[in-house]
């Protein structure tokens, strides 16, 4: 087997990987404070990164049911966080039911019924299900929460599967599993290099009302580093000409940031400080992949217009 | 054996379908005497607080529950015994020349664990009823068995009572520290409330509606 574009991008974040945790290593060794949390974050990293490896490198069809999972294990958490109305279970169950059938047509390469599924039939359906119960107290705001979840924890993520499937082009060998590891690695480097950059140098806060931790000086740092990172390896994973890959490099970033805080103002509405407690260190699946929500339809659009 | 088949197909079904957070789950004791007490919301509430224990201990573990509903035909019956492992207590006494705890101070006895739903009823979901006296005898009787109790929340909006539909909820499953036999059959069950009260307060929960 001889080495392709992919695997040495594979082998490059192992590389960083193993570089930052040899950092954070001798930081907890050093430092008289706690960092028990960053430790555990990084042991997180480790089992991610393995777990998406393998699913890349046995088969697509692997990879896109990793997808799924990781949508249902969002929108489980989505629900279990959000008041939700006992009248409407079934319709819930029915949310669940369209992960399959929306992954299905990722594996099907069926643009067409991927792109509408659930933003017109499921959108359609749900207020029907919905009502069956006769229940009108609390309908609006149901239907509303439970669309809305969908569309994040569903259809926004769907895209990143659907990257995988585009096919190979003359000046990108690697095809869309290269894409889908530009757009993976970039969207989860950004929350590093913007939490990173903050707790070093932060100091004006950005949006204090949503999100108090965050400054510019992580935002900035983070997208600067971020863009400088998408013009070193767009060309070997992608199509991208220069100018596509710096607009790529802001597009994921500031993309990022928003579904970052999005996810935030939610969390701050229902009082919780994590969306769950899957991950050690990190919270919940939807701390996780909150800018992947963002990032993924955006930088699938932005692809699919220039390339595709 | 056809216990530990049954429970590897159940806890794989929780950790897909529901996944669990539990809180303190070194403190769950899967060695008796033990007598584990918890909120009653659902079916899943045995299933869950089986599935947290290790497949070989599995025989010494036993929930104890209404004769009347478990019982009631030859094939549940069956079911109930041999699978999920249930000592039988009688709801309503009709007959009152035996006590009807009979069964648990046996197993309390053998060195068993018994997993106990003191609110009688899993009622509507997500409420929590007042607890019925019966734990105090049986706490008085084996004063040696720490009695651990168990805060879940979710269970109920996974699969309520009347309802066979299992729809997937993240679920909260709270140990809490074992109270010991202290002599009286009152405080102990103040104690008891206190501490189920604590436990529901650790985490503000998703109204359900």
């Amino acid at each position: 087997m001889t080495l392709q574009a992919i695997h040495w991008a594979l082998i490059g974040i192992w590389g960083l990987l193993t570089a930052a945790s040899l950092i954070v290593y001798i930081l907890s060794k050093r430092s008289e404070k706690n960092l028990s949390e960053l430790v555990q974050r990084t042991q997180s990293w480790w089992v991610m990164v393995a777990l998406f490896t393998v699913a890349f490198l046995v088969s697509n069809t692997i990879s896109i049911i990793v997808f799924a999972l990781i949508s249902f294990l969002a929108l489980k958490e989505y629900f279990s966080m959000i008041p939700t109305r006992r009248a409407d279970r079934r319709v819930l169950f029915w949310a669940y039911l369209s992960i399959p059938v929306q992954y299905f047509w990722v594996y099907d390469s069926y643009y067409g019924m991927f792109a509408v599924f659930i933003p017109v039939y499921m959108f359609l359906f749900l207020p029907f299900a919905s009502l069956l119960s006769q229940q009108t107290e609390g309908f609006l705001k149901s239907v509303g929460t439970l669309n809305w979840g969908l569309m994040l924890c569903v259809f926004s993520i769907s895209h990143a599967a659907f990257l995988l499937i585009l096919p190979p082009t003359e000046g990108n060998s690697a095809g869309g599993a290269g894409l889908l590891l530009f757009l993976v690695f970039l969207t989860q480097f950004n929350d590093v290099a913007q939490y990173t950059w903050g707790k070093l140098f932060g100091r004006r806060k950005i949006i204090p009302g949503v999100s108090p931790n965050k400054t510019w000086e992580g935002f900035l740092g983070g997208v600067g580093t971020t863009f400088v990172l998408a013009i070193i390896t767009a060309p070997l994973v992608t199509p991208f000409s220069l100018a596509h890959a710096a607009a790529a490099g802001l597009l994921i970033p500031v993309a990022g940031f928003i579904g970052d805080v999005t996810v935030s103002a939610l969390k701050r509405d229902l009082g919780v400080k994590d969306t769950g407690s899957l991950i050690p260190g990190h919270g919940g699946i939807l701390d996780r992949i909150d800018s992947l929500t963002f990032t993924a339809p955006l930088f699938f659009h932005f692809t699919r217009y220039f390339y595709y | 054996m056809l216990q530990k088949v049954f429970y590897i197909f159940v806890k794989i079904a929780v950790l897909f379908l529901l996944g669990l957070n539990v809180r303190r789950k070194d403190i769950l004791p899967s060695e008796g005497p033990a007598i584990i007490v918890a909120n009653h919301n659902s079916h899943l509430d045995t299933m869950v607080l089986m599935a947290l224990m290790p497949l070989s201990k599995l025989k010494g573990i036993k929930p104890v529950a209404a004769a009347d509903y478990f019982f009631s035909s030859p094939w549940k019956a069956w079911v109930s015994e041999h699978v999920l492992g249930i000592i039988p207590v009688q709801r309503k006494g009709t007959d009152r020349t035996s006590d009807p705890l009979e069964g648990c101070y046996q197993a309390l006895d053998k060195g068993q664990v018994l997993i106990l739903f003191p609110e009688g009823s899993r009622g509507e979901p997500e409420e929590m009823t007042s607890l019925k006296k019966g734990i105090s005898y049986l706490a008085e009787r084996a004063p040696s068995a720490p009695v651990v109790p168990v805060f879940t929340h979710g269970l109920g909006k996974a699969l309520p009572k009347g309802s066979f539909l299992l729809v997937p909820f993240f679920c909260d499953i709270f140990v809490g520290k074992p109270i010991t036999w202290a002599g009286d059959r009152t405080q102990f069950m103040n104690t008891l409330q206190d501490r189920f009260n604590e436990l529901s307060s650790e985490k503000t929960f998703a109204p359900w509606e």
